[in-house]
C-alpha cells in the first residue's frame, strides 16, 4: 500500500469519528464516546503511517538522506502536516480536559480537508528539493510554524464559539463580528473545494490553484455565474447571522462554559505564540541568513508573519490592560487566525515573494 | 509616578504615555497595518509595476494614487523615516515601560514567600478547605508530603492560628516577560549595528578569475573588500532525468597581500566566511569564450588514463593509441525535438555536450555526441570519453556581506527563545497551608497565588486536597 491509501483511510476515519462524536453528544454514551476517540486515536495512526510512507517515497526520489526528505516541501504536504497537528492538538485537549464535545467540530474539518488534499492530486507531485531548500533550520522553521498554526487554528475555533456562547443580540458588534467572520471564512474554503471538484487537474497543483482561485465561483468567465457566487456567499452568511444563536444552544447543550473557551484560546495562543516565534520567525530568519546572507528582508511572507506576531503579541498584551477581556479579546484571536491563514495560503496564493511556496 | 497634588507635569505625562501597554498595542496596531500597504505594493520596484497593479483597483486614476503613495514613502516605506520613527516610539515604549516596571518585579523576585497574616490569608485569590482525620501535627506530615508531590518545599512557621506551612517555586520565571523584552532591544541593536557598518553586495565571478571589490546594486557602486577572491572553479549537479539543480557550489580562494589565505568550497546554506566577510553562494551563470578549455577524462581500451584540458578546435590523443579527437561542436543544453532533432535548449550548462570527431592517421574515423550527464554516450570504439566541464564558461554569483551585529542579533534570538519560555511555560505559583484543631479533627486550609494559568493550579490544589 502506498502513502495516499493511507491517506484516504485516514480521512474516512476522522468522518465516521465526527459521526461518533455527534452520536455521543446526542445519546451522552460513554461507549460511543469511547468509540470515537479510538477512531480517531485509529485515523491519526493511519495519518501517521501515511506520513512516514510519503517520506520514503520521498527518499527514493531525492536520494538525498532521510532529513532532507520530510514531506514539509510544498502547500500540499504542508496542509497534511497541518491537519496531522491539529488532530494531535485536539487528542491532547480531550486527554487534558476529560471533554469529547469538541470532538464533533475539529474531526470534519480534519477529514475534509485530507479528502480535499488527496482529490487535488498530490501524490503525483514530489518535487526533489532544490539548494536552497536543503537545510535543517528550514525544516525546524517549516515543522514548528505548522505546530503553532494547528495552536492557532484551535484557538480560532474556541474563541469564535467563545463569542457565539456570550453574544444575543444580533446587532452588536461581537454578534456581526464572529458571523460574518465565519461566513466569509466558510464560503473561501467551500468556494476552493468547489474549485478542486471543477477542475481536478494534478501536475503542480500549486500554479494551478493559484491561477484558478476561484475561477468556478467569484471569479467564473461567466458573470452570471460570478454574480449568483456571490449572492450565495451572502445569503450564506447572512443564514449563519441570522441562526447564530442556534450554535449558541449547541454548544451551551454540550456543557461547554464560556470560561472553558476563553481559558482554552489563551492556552493555545501561549503555547503557539512562544513556538510561532522562535520557528516561525527566529528559525526561519536563520535560515535566510545561511542562504540568502539576509536574515530578515522585508519580503511579503516574512512581513505577515510579522504582522501575525503583532496580532498575538497583542492579544497576550491586552490581557494585562483593563477592559480587555470577553469578547475584545476573543476577536483579537479571531483576527490573529485570519492573519495566520493569510500568512500561509494568502501570500502565496495572492501574493507572491521570495519563498519557494510562492512560486514565480 | 503621577503627583496627586499638582497636575502632572509634562515630563510625568511622557513618561505615563511611553510607560503604558496601551501605547504598545496601538504601536503594534499602526506596524501591522501599514506592513499590510508594504506586502501589497511591491516595494524598491520600478513605478511601472505598482502602476499596472495599482490599474486593477482604481482604473485611470492608478498614477495619482501612486504618486500619493509614493509621496507618502509606501513605496520604501520599511526604511521611510515614518516607519523608521514607528519603531524607535516602539524601542522607547519598552525601554520605559520596563524601566517603570523593573523596581517593583525586583522585588518581588527578591523576596522570599513569608506566612500569612489571617487577614492576607482571606485576601488570596485561590482558597480551599478540607477536614481530615487526626490532630494537626499528624495532618501536616500528609500535608506536606503532598506540596511536595506537587514540586513545593514547604517551610513551616506556628502563630496564634496554628500551625502554617508556606512555599513557593518558579519565582525567577517573573522575569520571563522583562528577558523577553530586552531580547527585542538586543534584536533591534543588532540590526541597527548592521545597518550603519555593514553591507550588502554582490560578485559574480567566472571560473579563474579573481575580483578585489563586490558591487552594491549598481556597477559603479564598489566596495573594496581588502583582499581578493577567486572563483578556482564551480559547478552544478541536476537530479537525475530532470532540470532541478541538485546541489550548486564554487571552490572559492582567498588571496592577501599576494598570499593564498584560505580555500572553501562552499555552497547554499553554507557560505566562507573572512574577516567579517561572508560569502554566499547564491545563483550562477553561463557567459562562454574562446579561452575556455574542454576537460576531458580518457580511459583507453587497454585501461591507461589520462586527463586533459584543451581549447576549442584543439586535439587529444587517446592514451596508449593513434587515435585523436576533436571538439567540432558544442551546446550547453542538448537537447533533442520529438523528430529526432538536436538543439540547444537553454542558455545554461544544463545538459553540457560536446560532438567530438575521431580519427586515425590523418584520416577520420567516427564521431560522436558526448554528454556529461550521460554515462552511456562517453564509450567510444577506442575508450571511455569523459566529457566532464568547459572550464572557465560559468560563473558562480555570491551575495556578499559583512555584518558586525548579527552575532548581537543571534544573541537576541537565544534571550528571546530563553524568556519566552520562562513567560509561558513556567509559573510563579505559592501557596500557604494553615492546619488548625477542630473537634478532635484538622481544618485544613489553602490559600494560594499564581501569576498564570490560574485554573490548572486549582486543579492540582484539589488533587492535593483529594489525596490527603
Ligand atoms: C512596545 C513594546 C512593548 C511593551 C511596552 C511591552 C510591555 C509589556 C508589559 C507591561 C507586560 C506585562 C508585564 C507584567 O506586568 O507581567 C508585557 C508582557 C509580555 N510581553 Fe510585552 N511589551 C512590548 C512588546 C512586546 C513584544 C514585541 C513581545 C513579543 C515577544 C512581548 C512579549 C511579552 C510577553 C510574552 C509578555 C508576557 C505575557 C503573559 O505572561 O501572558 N512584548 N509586555
Amino acid at each position: 500500500m502506498d502513502s495516499s491509501q493511507f491517506f484516504g483511510i485516514a480521512s474516512i476515519a476522522y468522518i465516521l469519528a465526527m459521526v461518533a462524536y455527534i452520536a455521543y453528544l446526542a445519546f451522552r454514551n460513554s461507549t460511543i464516546g469511547v468509540i470515537a476517540t479510538t477512531i480517531t486515536v485509529a485515523g491519526l495512526v493511519s495519518h501517521t503511517i501515511a506520513f512516514v510512507l510519503r517520506t520514503g517515497e520521498f527518499l527514493n526520489v531525492g536520494q538525498m538522506g532521510l532529513m532532507r526528505a520530510i514531506p514539509l516541501t510544498n502547500l500540499y504536504e504542508s496542509l497534511i502536516f497541518f491537519v496531522w497537528c491539529l488532530i494531535l492538538g485536539y487528542l491532547i485537549i480531550e486527554w487534558k480536559y476529560k471533554n469529547r464535545s469538541f470532538g464533533a467540530f475539529i474531526t470534519p474539518i480534519a477529514g475534509m480537508a485530507l479528502a480535499f488534499i488527496d482529490i487535488s492530486g498530490m501524490d503525483k507531485s514530489i518535487h526533489p528539493l532544490i539548494p536552497a531548500l536543503q537545510s535543517n533550520w528550514l525544516l525546524a522553521h517549516v515543522t514548528m510554524s505548522f505546530i503553532s498554526y494547528a495552536t492557532f487554528a484551535l484557538s480560532f475555533a474556541t474563541a469564535i464559539m467563545y463569542l457565539a456562547v456570550t453574544t444575543d443580540n444580533k446587532k452588536s458588534g461581537a454578534y456581526l463580528f464572529w458571523t460574518v467572520t465565519l461566513g466569509v471564512f466558510l464560503s473561501v474554503l467551500i468556494a476552493m473545494g468547489i474549485d478542486f471538484l471543477v477542475f481536478r487537474v494534478a501536475g503542480n497543483p500549486e500554479a494551478f490553484i493559484k491561477s484558478n482561485l476561484f475561477k468556478a465561483t467569484f471569479r467564473n468567465a461567466s458573470g452570471a455565474v460570478a454574480v449568483v457566487s456571490y449572492i450565495a456567499a451572502a445569503a450564506f452568511i447572512f443564514l449563519i447571522w441570522k441562526f447564530g444563536h442556534v450554535v449558541k444552544k449547541i454548544i451551551s447543550s454540550f456543557s461547554i462554559s464560556p470560561d472553558m473557551l476563553d481559558d482554552l484560546t489563551y492556552k493555545n495562543i501561549a503555547i503557539g505564540f512562544p513556538i510561532f516565534t522562535l520557528g516561525g520567525l527566529i528559525f526561519g530568519a536563520i535560515w535566510a541568513d545561511q542562504a540568502w546572507g539576509k536574515y530578515w528582508s522585508w519580503d511579503p511572507k516574512e512581513t505577515w508573519s510579522l504582522i501575525t506576531w503583532f496580532v498575538y503579541a497583542f492579544y497576550v498584551h491586552a490581557r494585562f490592560m483593563r477592559g480587555w477581556r470577553g469578547n475584545k479579546i476573543a476577536i483579537v484571536a479571531v483576527i490573529g487566525f485570519v492573519s495566520t491563514v493569510f500568512t500561509y495560503l494568502g501570500v502565496n496564493l495572492l501574493l507572491s515573494g521570495l519563498h519557494s511556496y510562492g512560486g514565480q | 509616578m503621577s503627583n496627586e497634588q499638582k497636575s502632572p507635569s509634562i515630563v510625568d505625562r511622557i513618561w505615563n504615555l511611553f510607560s503604558s501597554i496601551t501605547l504598545a498595542v496601538v504601536v503594534f496596531t499602526i506596524i501591522s497595518l501599514t506592513s499590510i500597504v508594504g506586502t501589497i505594493i511591491e516595494q524598491q520596484a520600478p513605478p511601472e509595476r505598482n502602476i499596472k497593479l495599482l490599474t486593477k483597483f482604481f482604473g485611470d486614476a492608478a498614477p495619482t494614487v501612486y504618486r500619493i503613495l509614493e509621496t507618502l514613502n509606501f513605496t520604501d516605506m520599511f526604511h521611510s523615516w515614518w516607519f523608521i520613527t514607528l519603531l524607535f516610539i516602539f524601542t522607547a515604549n519598552l525601554i520605559i515601560c520596563s524601566l517603570d516596571r523593573l523596581p517593583k518585579i525586583l522585588k518581588l523576585v527578591k523576596e522570599p514567600v513569608k506566612p500569612l497574616t489571617p487577614d492576607q490569608f482571606g485576601v488570596m485569590p485561590i482558597k480551599k478547605e478540607t477536614t481530615v482525620k487526626g490532630k494537626p501535627d499528624a495532618a501536616r506530615a500528609s500535608v506536606e508530603a503532598a506540596l511536595k508531590k506537587m514540586g513545593f518545599k514547604p517551610g513551616v512557621a506556628q502563630d496564634e492560628g496554628g500551625t502554617q506551612l508556606y512555599a513557593e517555586k518558579g519565582r525567577y520565571s517573573r522575569l520571563g516577560v522583562y528577558v523577553t523584552h530586552l531580547s527585542i532591544l538586543f534584536i533591534l541593536a543588532g540590526a541597527v549595528i548592521g545597518i550603519f557598518f555593514g553591507f550588502n553586495a554582490t560578485l559574480n565571478l567566472l571560473e579563474g578569475t579573481s575580483s578585489s571589490v563586490v558591487y552594491k546594486g549598481a556597477p559603479d557602486k564598489t566596495v573594496p573588500l581588502g583582499f581578493e577572491v577567486r572563483c578556482d572553479d564551480f559547478n552544478v549537479s541536476f537530479y537525475e532525468n530532470s532540470d532541478t539543480p541538485k546541489a550548486f557550489n564554487s571552490w572559492l580562494t582567498i588571496i592577501e597581500n599576494g598570499r593564498e589565505v584560505m580555500r572553501k568550497q562552499i555552497d547554499v546554506n553554507n557560505p566562507l566566511r573572512y574577516k567579517g566577510i561572508t560569502f554566499y553562494q547564491s545563483s550562477y551563470g553561463f557567459s562562454p569564450s574562446r579561452d575556455n578549455l574542454f576537460v576531458f577524462s580518457l580511459v583507453s581500451n587497454a585501461g591507461t588514463r589520462e586527463d586533459v584540458r584543451l581549447r576549442f578546435g584543439e586535439s587529444f590523443t587517446i592514451p596508449g593509441t593513434n587515435v585523436t579527437g576533436r571538439v567540432v561542436d558544442f551546446s550547453p543544453a542538448l537537447g533533442q525535438d520529438p523528430s529526432g532533432r538536436l538543439f540547444t535548449y537553454a542558455e545554461m550548462m544544463n545538459n553540457p555536450a560536446v560532438f567530438v570527431e575521431f580519427s586515425e592517421n590523418g584520416k577520420v574515423k567516427y564521431n560522436q555526441w558526448i554528454l556529461s550527464r550521460y554515462a552511456q554516450t562517453w564509450k567510444v570504439p577506442d575508450g571511455v570519453i569523459e566529457f566532464k566541464d568547459l572550464w572557465g564558461s560559468q560563473y558562480t554569483g555570491l551575495q556578499v556581506r559583512k555584518d558586525p551585529g548579527v552575532w548581537i542579533v543571534y544573541l537576541g534570538c537565544l534571550i528571546m527563545a530563553i524568556g519566552l519560555y520562562a513567560a509561558f511555560f513556567m509559573s510563579h505559583a505559592r501557596i500557604w497551608v494553615r492546619l488548625k484543631e477542630d473537634k478532635g479533627a484538622t481544618k485544613v486550609s489553602f490559600a494560594a497565588s499564581v501569576n498564570k494559568n490560574k485554573l490548572a493550579f486549582e486543579q492540582k490544589i484539589d488533587k492535593a486536597i483529594k489525596s490527603l
